[in-house]
């Protein structure tokens, strides 16, 4: 073709990125000696390796060490070794360590991207400019985290050392939102990327080397599913974090559970793509293209589900197929490339056979009318319409270049829409109309709200999901606390109780018999069982007889809190109000309370009075508090500003002690109030009476129907029916070791957020019961990007 | 939707423009585009397309000129491109005739005779599709073109701030179509966008396009003085509603010329436009354009938004003074591996 034909054609044609210097650093390296452990390049101690190939070819490029058991324990033992030293520097020796990483990262950044690109198969113009930029941004913030530790988190520090299991949709991006605020916090490292992309990583080993990044604190092991499972299990490590999919997410939070190893889970997603009638519309087509075809769709954030408004619909519609045939499908290293290959011929696979399934359910699967390249894993762009909620591809994470479409008819519908799903990682919002849109994003259930944009990250803001999409968030300030831990007053151990029947000596008939049901939505209900428990006094007499509350029980009570709308819905200072009511009322009645304590639990009546009156200041505490555990605004390098909202778990379920009857049941259940929760609570199995005489004082309170919920009985089996619902969002539980682990273990139904007393109970009595460390497990942050500019 | 944009769609409702010459050899594909016939002043149209968010356009052209990349022969041939697709202009208060014909001279003859042999072009003809003056050098400028196909385009109404008369700026239209301009590149009175008179506008714009008679008529909204990409959109609409043959940013008097956001807005203006009449209507960003990588950038905004048949002359021209030197630079260093300087190209 010469330049005349070339004139007349005004086609692109081929921009291949330079891939010597690449080739060059391949060649130069021995991958059998993969692991890098104690700041030494090591083989596997078994001498296994696994191959990784390049996606656009299929084409082998290294055998790479594969690390068994004997090299995690390794690797856990360096990490531990140089835990003391480094844990001990101070934040500015940190903080140029973590400068030094990024300024050399930056340095060799090209060879980063291509690198990346070769190995995942993601277009070098992404590789290039979005994930090592990012990666980079991510360490250099993170050196300001290091130094201002101290000034920004008071009476917390590193939780330890730390294994991170990474994916290959973003190798080396998910390796720098794990290592850097690691690092930050003054943990160290043993990090395992995973077996389809080991590259990158191997070369930021190198630069470790090179940033003087002290032997031992950062270790990375390649390997597979065995080096995984060996992080997760190691004794010596304090803390997960895992990037990947639910289903092994859901592995991981049932093998560490009773551990007392910290987690964070960053999973799948199935985000909703909202397009409101008001919205840019060719804009919200470009939000498309960098929401489904980013990375091939293999973004567990990706906007793989279009909720658009049925007046728009086909106009939008049409706009998005002319733009998918402008994109072009080819050599992820060819920077005229908008799609490279999926990363495997397995992801290929699934992707094919998901959206054969979902044609066969009725979907409408369009393609653009493009060739693929002759080799390589390549899907094309697809659109499927006439999608149904029930259509896998509206359920399923597809993880691959896939789109769903569904229309709504008005905004009600549309948020009901976004929120039917399992997941709740992220959603974008688009319209034009600043009210409709913080109207629509405080009420979806995600935890990224991306307004009139999408797939925006920066390092200074928390990244996470909701529900199924995992806890925990990576980024910002509220990213530094997945790798801080604060310190808890501890108290004793809880010995698992009898569940024989206690002998109860009768009492004396002088008073009115007293019947105490339990309390849900806002009644008082007779047990469904209607079987009761015999609570004795301290002299072991009858005190009286509570409900015995079985599974249903717990299935009303949950309900009645998902159908309190008043409480979550209610401002702050209303929240404020009630609690302060609530302390009033209980103060009136604190000598019938402190009688009550002194004889269940035989306290002497000063150290009654004293619980019942730390009680009513601790309601103060977090009624006072109520409207003051505010969220930020954090500063992306962008003209936007994103706000970190605080928003309540939902339906929390709440399973008190017997230490401090009173005063563990109002420490536990008031920050959850506080904060927006609707709450079941399951009172001290030993004491229940302290929590039914306070019926009537809710009751007083004008607390909403169903903000509280109080389900008597057996403790270890109440807990277990909480774990297991799938409608109950967060799980707090102080009881015996083994009702704490099998509460973590049976909470994968739906990854609700448990905090576990793992089997002790705290001194309720302290100072440091109470407060912040609280009220951050009653929230979830979520973080809404509000780009502007007119 | 009437229709989309597709390749396959040239050709529908098109019928050929009589007495246009090209100024360039015809290419393969043809386009005799059906000129604009204007429609009513619909406000609810506008409406429907007033929604324009700034940071997501920002982010587009930010990623779309990241996104492509033109290497090579290919460049070289994108660069001939952007010649055939540029106005030549000259619009200076110090302009004479005998630097007008100057231009016209190098409109006529824009290559080194080694560089068109290198490029194996010399079959070919690329050079600029016109010269763009003041009306007093309209006359010089058709008499130093004449035969060859150039076109002069004549700034008018009141350039730049079109606050003069409007019988005034109608008498100026005629006058440079009497003199024999065939293209007139009018401006609007940018109060009528601020204070939101549509209609006054669009009348004016229908009273300069019947002023132009077969003269092409381009709509300069003088982007930088609308503050909005709101504004721009709107007063795009008006224009093309009104008649317009071409939208076109700016005069290179404002403070700020034309950016790719500004474009973007105007050429997603077009394609709506376009959708909803089936009439193609040409873009010209000009003011500030000087070097071949943001020719190019520019190009890469028309395929990607507009498609193939808006890198023609009819339907795309970039008004430029200095650009087209560096693009001889460029072209230049692509024949011979050497990086080029301004004194080894004519002047214009």
């Amino acid at each position: 073709m010469n330049i005349l034909d070339r004139y007349r054609a005004m086609e692109y044609g081929p921009a291949p990125e330079a891939r010597n210097e690449a080739d060059a650093w391949l060649a130069a390296r021995d991958f059998g000696k993969a692991l890098f452990i104690d700041g030494g390049w090591k083989a596997a101690s078994g001498g296994k390796t696994f191959e990784t190939s390049e996606p656009s070819s299929g084409k082998l490029l290294a055998k790479v060490s594969d690390a068994g058991a004997a090299d995690i324990d390794a690797a856990v033992s360096a990490a531990t070794k140089a835990l003391p030293k480094w844990a001990a520097s101070s934040g500015y020796q940190r903080a140029k360590v973590l400068y030094a990483i990024g300024r050399a990262m930056q340095r060799h950044q090209r060879l980063f991207a291509v690198l990346e690109s070769i190995d995942n198969g993601k277009p070098i113009r992404e590789s290039r400019d979005i994930d090592v930029p990012l990666a980079i941004r991510h360490f250099i913030h993170h050196a300001g985290w290091a130094q201002a530790l101290d000034r920004d988190f008071p009476g917390h520090k590193g939780v330890g050392v730390v294994g991170q299991i990474i994916p290959w949709n973003f190798p080396l991006l998910m390796l720098a939102w794990k290592v850097a605020p690691a690092l930050a916090a003054g943990c160290t490292v043993v990090l395992k990327p995973a077996e389809f992309t080991p590259l990158t990583a191997i070369l930021f080993a190198e630069i470790c080397e090179r940033a003087g990044v002290p032997k031992g604190v950062v270790n990375i092991v390649q390997g597979g599913p065995e080096a995984g499972g060996a992080i997760v299990n190691h004794p010596g490590i304090q803390k997960i974090a895992f990037t990947g999919s639910s289903e092994v997410g859901k592995i991981i939070r049932k093998a560490t559970a009773g551990s007392g190893k910290k987690l964070s889970l960053e999973l799948g997603g199935k985000s909703a793509f909202i397009v409101f009638e008001d919205a840019d519309l060719d804009s919200a087509v470009e939000g498309l293209v960098d929401g489904i075809w980013f990375n091939q769709g293999q973004v567990c954030c990706a906007g793989s589900r279009l909720l658009v408004q049925e007046g728009i619909a086909d106009a939008l519609i049409a706009k998005v197929k002319t733009r998918m045939s402008r994109l072009r499908v080819g050599s992820p290293l060819d920077k005229n490339t908008d799609i490279g290959p999926l990363v495997d011929l397995t992801q290929l696979d699934r992707v094919k056979g998901l959206v054969a399934e979902g044609a066969k359910q009725g979907a409408v699967c369009w393609q653009p009318d493009a060739a693929l390249p002759s080799s390589g894993y390549y899907h094309l762009p697809t659109l499927a319409t006439g999608v149904s909620p029930a259509n896998i591809l509206a359920q399923e994470e597809v993880f691959g270049p896939v789109l769903a479409t569904m229309t709504f008819r008005n905004t009600e519908e549309a948020i009901e829409l976004a929120n039917n799903t399992r997941y709740g990682l992220a959603a974008s919002v688009w319209s034009e109309n600043v009210n409709l849109a913080l109207h629509v994003a405080p009420q979806l259930k995600a935890g990224v709200v991306w307004v009139n944009g999408t797939n925006m990250f920066d390092a200074a803001c928390g990244f996470g999901g909701y529900r199924e999409s995992g806890f925990g968030r990576e980024g910002g300030r509220e990213g530094m606390f997945e790798y801080l831990a604060a310190k808890l007053p501890l108290g004793p151990v809880i010995k698992p109780m009898a569940t024989s029947a206690q002998p109860v000596e009768q009492a004396d008939g002088s008073a009115i018999d007293r019947t105490a049901k339990l309390f849900i939505g806002g009644k008082q209900v007779r047990p469904d069982g209607n079987y009761s428990l015999a609570v004795a006094t301290a002299k072991g007499k009858l005190a009286g007889e509570v409900g015995f509350g079985n599974r249903k029980d717990i299935r009303d009570a949950v309900a009645a809190a998902r159908a309190c709308k008043g409480w979550p819905e209610a401002t702050a200072y209303n929240r404020s109000q009630v609690l302060y009511y609530l302390a009033e009322n209980l103060s009136g009645r604190a000598g019938e309370f402190s009688a009550r304590l002194t004889e269940l639990t035989g306290a002497n009546a000063k150290a009654a009075r004293e619980e019942v009156d730390q009680s009513i200041e601790r309601l103060f505490l977090y009624a006072g508090l109520a409207d003051k555990f505010e969220g930020r605004v954090h500063q992306p390098p962008a003209r936007a500003v994103t706000l970190a909202l605080h928003e309540p778990v939902g339906v929390v379920g709440i399973v008190a002690p017997d230490t401090s009857p009173l005063l563990g049941l109002i420490s536990l259940v008031a920050p959850a109030l506080a904060m927006g929760n609707t709450v079941v609570a399951v009172p001290s199995e030993r004491y229940p009476l302290l929590a039914t005489d306070l019926y009537q004082v809710i009751e007083y309170s004008d607390v909403p129907a169903g903000a509280i919920n109080i389900v008597t009985g057996r403790s270890a089996e109440l807990a277990g029916v909480l774990a297991k619902h799938d409608d109950v969002d967060g799980l707090w539980v102080f009881a015996d070791a083994e009702t704490c682990a099998k509460a973590e273990a049976d909470s994968i139904g739906n990854l609700k957020r448990v905090w576990s007393g793992n089997g002790r109970t705290l001194d309720w009595a302290s100072d440091e019961a109470a407060g912040d460390a609280f009220l951050r497990r009653a929230i979830e942050v979520k973080n809404v990007w509000v780009p502007y500019g007119d | 939707m009437s229709s989309t944009i597709r390749e396959a769609d040239l050709g529908t409702k098109v019928t050929s423009l009589p007495a246009r010459a090209a100024a360039n050899t015809a290419t393969a594909l043809d386009h005799r585009i059906a000129r604009n016939p204007g429609m009513k002043l619909d406000l609810g149209f506008m409406e429907s397309v007033r929604s324009v968010n700034r940071s997501a356009l920002e982010r587009r052209v930010a990623s779309l000129t990241k996104r492509r990349s033109i290497k090579a022969d290919n460049q070289a041939a994108w660069l001939l491109r952007a010649v055939a697709c540029m106005d030549l202009t000259t619009l200076n208060s110090n302009d004479t005739e005998e630097r007008v014909r100057r231009l016209c001279a190098k409109a006529i003859n824009p290559f080194r005779r080694d560089i068109v042999e290198g490029l194996g072009i010399s079959g070919e003809t690329i050079r600029p599709a016109a010269v763009c003056v003041y009306h007093p050098f309209v006359a010089t400028a058709v008499d130093a073109v004449r035969g060859t196909g150039i076109h002069v385009a004549a700034v008018s109404t009141a350039f730049p701030h079109g606050l003069a008369p409007l019988s005034t700026r109608l008498q100026e239209i005629e006058a440079s179509v009497r003199d024999g301009a065939d293209e007139i590149d009018v401006v609007i009175p940018r109060g009528l966008v601020f204070g939101a008179k549509w209609r006054e506008l669009y009348n004016e714009i229908v009273s300069m396009r019947a002023a132009c008679g077969d003269a092409h008529l381009k709509v300069i909204l003088g982007t930088g003085d609308l503050a909005t990409l709101r504004n721009v959109m709107l007063a795009s609409m008006v224009a093309m509603m009104a008649g317009a043959d071409f939208i076109k940013t700016s005069t290179g008097k404002e403070s700020v010329n034309a950016t790719l956001p500004v474009g973007l807005a105007m050429v997603r203006a077009i394609r709506a436009y376009f959708e909803e009449t089936g009439f193609f209507i040409g873009f010209k960003p000009a003011g500030g354009i000087s070097t071949a990588k943001a020719s190019l950038d520019w190009l890469v905004l028309m395929k990607e938004e507009l498609g193939r048949p808006w890198l023609e002359p009819e339907l795309f021209r970039f008004g430029a003074s200095s650009l087209l030197t560096d693009i001889e630079r460029q072209l230049e260093h692509h024949l011979t591996g050497h990086y080029s300087a301004n004194h080894r190209h004519a002047m214009a």
